[in-house]
């Protein structure tokens, strides 16, 4: 393989910040197939784990792009029982996680990814303000970013006959120190 | 005996009875939980979503704190913390270089010497202790549900067999139930999108309950209060994705433990969970 080949991957590829960010080469996975095989979602998804890999192997913009823009990262749950199978132990919920880091830094993140994203941003909104998470928190602040209000409304009354909704939140003393962990990573890479 | 305590936020909230029955089993097998002093929240399923590095903090923060309180080894009830304590930790001493930065980061000293440990390999420690104090059998057949974390990544977590784990059914044994070999121990129950993809979870769950009740299992027994919310709070869902009205009630382990030692229903929070805990005529000997 000639370096002057258009095939040629250049080195600011998605592979390449994989590599960075988590240590795993690309290169192992040969295409097996038994991640998307034993995936609990794989029939959800536009792209299985396996397309998305063979998309990064490929090195090229165009397909990286096309592997940050597919709904299917965002439904990746971490359940790990693909890079249990893997026989070339390739943690892929890792690699997904850098793709969608990806994708939301370069603002193509899939439409579909918006109510999955507004959880994760309640959820972490919640732990930033007060150190731990707050469970009635998290939800209102889901149902005012997803717009979705009458989510769930039923279940509410269930849970606090049951005593299983804290009605306040945690406050722990090194709140503080949390909100600088927050500022210090998420923070600093906008 | 004295060990490192870490609750985590699910357990103060949603799932309050996996806490109380943690704490009731191991009162009663003599084993004194000490909580992480000031402990935050570990990041669960979002942090990874939008930051490594973020992912990777607020557990050693919590690491760290146990350190400085002189705990040499944290128990995580919870799958999800359990999960991203022991990635974390486990992280931090492949890349040894990393504790450096973690430790500006969270403006602590994080050097590894705490050990974190899941509720299953705590309680075999005391196996014969809980079948000594079992004097109430749970003579119930039981489905063992491990779910995802607690088993996977193999490498991470170290702990019994990735797609046939066994330690929660040799547990349950002790006590008197007869676990059923099923398919589904490890299957995904869709964790964290219980509020989002709603549907989803509906359908991975439906498969779940299904084949417990198709082998006749009475009750699903689990160790996750993600597992279990979603097993449990979402049946209402389930049985609609499935067209079928299953009512097999969702135990964690402790409370299992907890009946066969007699402890009172109330303080082990059988009252807490949305599918009611009742069985039909009993199969073996009740006390």
């Amino acid at each position: 393989m000639s370096s002057a080949s258009h095939h040629a991957p250049h080195a600011d590829t998605l592979a390449a910040r994989v590599k960075a960010a988590t240590g795993i080469s690309l290169a192992q996975c040969y295409q097996c197939g038994k991640c998307a095989a034993g995936c609990p979602v794989s029939e959800e998804m536009d792209l299985t784990p396996c397309q998305v890999l063979r998309l990064l192997q490929y090195g090229q913009d165009k397909y990286d792009e096309r592997a940050m823009r597919s709904a299917g990262i965002w439904l990746c749950l971490s359940c790990e029982t693909c890079s249990t199978r893997c026989p070339q132990e390739v943690e892929i919920p890792k690699i997904m996680d850098v793709v969608r880091a990806e994708a939301l830094k370069r603002g193509i993140a899939h439409p579909k990814s918006k109510d999955i994203l507004a959880f994760h941003r309640a959820f972490l909104d919640s732990v930033e303000q007060t150190g731990r998470l707050y469970e009635i928190g998290l939800v209102a602040n889901y149902k005012l970013r997803s717009g979705h209000f009458l989510k769930d409304v039923m279940l509410a009354p269930k849970m606090y006959v049951r005593g299983k909704l804290g009605l306040l939140p945690h406050m722990i003393k090194g709140t503080a120190a949390v909100k600088r962990i927050f500022k210090r990573t998420l923070g600093s890479k906008g | 005996m004295r060990i490192g305590y870490y609750p985590g936020c699910s357990l103060l909230g949603s799932s309050r009875e996996f806490n109380e029955s943690v704490k009731a089993v191991c009162e009663a097998i003599g084993l004194e939980l000490v909580e992480v002093p000031d402990w935050n929240c570990c990041g669960a399923s979002s942090a990874h979503v939008l930051d490594h590095e973020l992912s990777v903090a607020l557990p050693a923060k919590i690491l760290a704190q146990a350190e400085a309180a002189g705990l040499t080894e944290v128990l995580a009830p919870c799958a999800a913390c359990y999960s991203r304590l022991i990635g974390a930790y486990s992280e931090l001493e492949k890349n040894p270089d990393h504790k450096t930065r973690v430790s500006e980061i969270i403006e602590m000293p994080y050097t590894g010497a705490v050990k974190v440990v899941n509720v299953l390999e705590v309680l075999e420690r005391f196996a014969d202790v809980i079948q000594a104090k079992a004097v109430q059998p749970f003579a119930r057949k039981v489905a063992c549900y491990y779910g995802c974390l607690l088993v996977r990544p193999p490498k991470v977590v170290n702990f019994d067999r990735p797609e046939d784990p066994q330690v929660m059914d040799q547990l349950a044994a002790k006590v008197g139930a007869t676990p059923i070999d099923w398919p589904f121990k490890t299957e995904c129950c869709g964790a964290a999108f219980s509020v989002t993809r709603t549907d989803l979870v509906a359908k991975l769950c439906g498969k779940i309950v299904d084949s417990a009740v198709k082998l006749q299992a009475e009750a699903l027994v689990v160790a996750c209060p993600m597992c279990h919310s979603n097993l449990d709070m979402r049946r209402p869902e389930t049985n609609a994705a499935l067209g079928k009205d299953l009512q097999i009630p969702v135990l964690f382990l402790t409370q299992v433990i907890g009946l066969a030692m007699g402890i009172e229903p109330k303080k082990l929070g059988i009252q807490r969970h949305m599918v009611p805990v009742a069985f039909n005529a009993p199969t073996g000997a009740q006390a």
